[in-house]
């Protein structure tokens, strides 16, 4: 162990410089409230919500705690309970399975609170969005403060939207 | 097509471990409603499927002379409307509209734990029932189905080119296992030959799913026993095989790369020697992270005997995979159902018989160890040539099947053509074995080693939930 301390140590960080600024992302997030976000500061706590997944966006937001996107270094933080969230970060085509739960994590969540739509599927629904087992999107069910697509959106992509957030 | 007394003598041999159940499903149109049953012999070999009529929208069940069929053949009562006469444990499944109630356990000193189906980390939905006497899990029931997506409803009347897009999302982390166990099946259904690069090209794309799973999830399991030191050097190793997959293939979990016929998208050359020029240094990083498992007797301690899945049990579930070969399974899809390029390309396959976390997690790092050893194999002997074969643009009515082994054990397809769309599809995740297993392995064990074992495991939710 001592060995890998050491190289570790020698190695310097792994970490990678926080992704550039983009338009696009702030342009999305020019629309929010901006009252309300600055009264939380400059650190967010999130709690993720699979609502029906197919789990390759949990991947990725599994990846956004890895040493090299940390996200932690932002001031955002993945939480356990949504008493403790600022944030919840809604995946998959809201599956009506799924869709009493994610409501309840919401209402359990304390003012202000935001919604991150995550994927595709998040967005409308995605590739599931025709199913009679899906609602289609995280706005199906909860007012959605910020969408980020793709499918599912790399990590890069994520970070940049929640750091979006912040302001 | 067999009748009822066919059908009877194929459970009872599944029950005498003749046979291997491969997957039962059901499928229905004008004609009526029919049961599928796939099996195959203990070595591998002889995949074939029989299917019966459902008179009266009835059939006799295979649980109840084979244990391992019961989860799948209570999703199939929810999606199909069939009932199985004989159904041990009729309960629903993927319906939750349905009254459901937990099996009891009953004694002095017993209360309960429910979790779920939101959990503490960001994984899968699902609800967890636990009943403990003090710290102790006496039982452990999983109800699963949140993630139910109806996605081989939406597979049914599309072409096998959107169906394959639908079957690399049943389970995201495996999205190249199933789209190839998918285009396979349509493959054989139309009897195309895909091109010797295509084939190669899959098999370097399935092994770099391979890696990137085993590595982040030999982190997470030692995340989960207290250590997080491998965890954070492993989640960067994951990262590294994300990255080049990307730079290879244009998607950091390759999704949408394997089509019927072949693959969407060459290799480039300049990706391709970076990838074969540090997979050497990968693997050396990896192994200091193996030395500092074996090494560290703290994370010893809590995986050697953890959530121990006995062999005979694992037989009967018939769980493959990483859990089956870890407790004296010895099958894999790759070298006993071999399927190009395995054919050229066998891999090295491990087996242990302790069946504990430790075991999953060792076959983990052999099976890290042989993936790497077979990219490197084919890429440096990678065909020249086309990467796709056309599909006939229509054709009579068609069935195919086929195995693709997944880092999580042998996933199944079976689809039904008819002229150029998907009549029907069915897809098998390993993971139906995978969870009475956890529940019988977790009994005995403390709460607290729950996610360690779990994660031993690691399950799909929406792999089952479809
Ligand atoms: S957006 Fe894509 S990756 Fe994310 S849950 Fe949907 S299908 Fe899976």
């Amino acid at each position: 162990m001592r060995r890998t301390l050491f190289e570790s140590l020698h190695r310097g960080t792994l970490t990678e410089p926080a992704p550039p600024h983009d338009t696009e992302t702030a342009a999305l997030v020019a629309e929010l409230d901006r009252a309300a976000l600055r009264r939380l500061g400059r650190s967010l706590a999130i709690r993720a919500v699979d609502a029906g997944s197919c789990n390759g966006c949990e991947l990725e937001i599994i990846a956004l705690g890895n040493v090299l996107y940390d996200l932690e270094r932002f001031g955002l933080k993945l939480v356990a309970s949504p008493r403790h969230a600022d944030v919840l970060l809604v995946t998959g085509p809201m599956t009506r399975n799924m869709s009493a739960a994610t409501r309840l994590a919401y209402e359990a969540m304390p003012a202000p609170k935001f919604v991150v739509a995550v994927g595709d599927c998040g967005r409308d629904g995605g590739v599931f969005a025709a199913s009679p087992d899906c609602l289609g999107g995280t706005a199906s069910v909860l007012p959605v403060t910020l969408t980020i697509p793709g499918c599912p959106p790399p990590p890069a992509m994520l970070l940049r939207g929640l750091i979006g957030l912040l302001g | 097509m067999v009748d009822a007394a066919g059908w009877r003598a194929a459970g009872a041999s599944l029950a005498a471990g003749a046979r291997v159940l491969v997957a039962v499903w059901a499928t229905g149109d004008d004609a009526g409603s029919r049961v599928h049953l796939a099996t195959r012999r203990p070595d591998g070999s002889d995949l074939a499927v029989i299917a019966l009529r459902a008179e009266d929208g009835t059939y006799p069940s295979i649980g109840q002379y084979h244990p391992g069929a019961i989860l799948m053949e209570r999703a199939l009562q929810d999606a199909s409307g069939l009932r199985a006469e004989g159904l041990p444990d009729p309960r629903p499944w993927l319906d939750h509209e349905r009254d459901f109630a937990f099996l009891p356990a009953e004694g002095e000193g017993l209360h309960r734990i429910p979790v779920g189906p939101i959990h503490a980390g960001t994984i899968e939905p699902g609800h967890f029932r636990f009943t403990v006497n003090g710290e102790t899990i006496v039982r452990l029931e999983a109800r699963l189905g949140y993630t139910r997506k109806g996605t081989l409803g939406l597979m049914q009347g599309s072409a096998p080119d959107a169906a394959v897009r639908l079957a690399g999302r049943v389970s995201g982390d495996s999205t190249v296992a199933y789209a190839w166990a998918f285009s396979r099946a349509v493959e054989a259904a139309r009897e195309v030959a895909v091109p010797p690069r295509a084939s190669a090209l899959r098999g370097v794309m399935a092994e770099l799913e391979r890696l990137a799973n085993h590595a982040g999830d030999f982190g997470a399991i030692c995340n989960d026993a207290g250590f997080p030191l491998i965890n954070a050097h492993a989640g960067a190793l994951r990262e590294t095989i994300l990255r080049q997959a990307d730079a290879c293939f244009g998607h950091r979990l390759m999704m949408d790369r394997i089509v019927p016929g072949g693959v969407a998208a060459d290799l480039a050359p300049v990706a391709a020697a970076s990838l074969r020029a540090e997979l050497p240094a990968w693997l050396g990083r990896f192994e200091r992270l193996v030395e500092l498992y074996g090494k560290t007797a703290s994370l010893q301690d809590r995986v050697v005997g953890a959530g121990r899945l006995a062999p005979d049990l694992a037989r009967r579930l018939g769980c493959g995979g990483y859990v089956g070969r870890a407790a004296g399974q010895d099958f894999d899809a790759r070298r006993d159902a071999p399927y190009p390029p395995y054919d050229r390309h066998a891999p090295a396959v491990p087996s242990l018989s302790a069946g504990d976390v430790d075991a999953r997690a060792r076959i983990r790092i052999a099976e890290i160890r042989a993936s790497a050893a077979l990219i490197g194999d084919m890429l440096d002997a990678l065909p020249e040539g086309g990467i796709r074969a056309a599909l006939p643009e229509s054709g009579g009515e068609a069935f195919g099947c086929a195995l693709a082994e997944g880092f999580r054990g042998d996933i199944f397809a079976a689809v039904r053509l008819c002229g150029p769309v998907v009549a029907d599809a069915f897809l098998r995740d390993p993971s139906w074995f995978l969870w009475p297993a956890l529940e019988a392995a977790i009994e005995g064990n403390i709460v607290a080693d729950f996610p360690l074992c779990n994660k031993s495991f690691n399950a799909a939710y929406s792999g089952c939930d479809l």
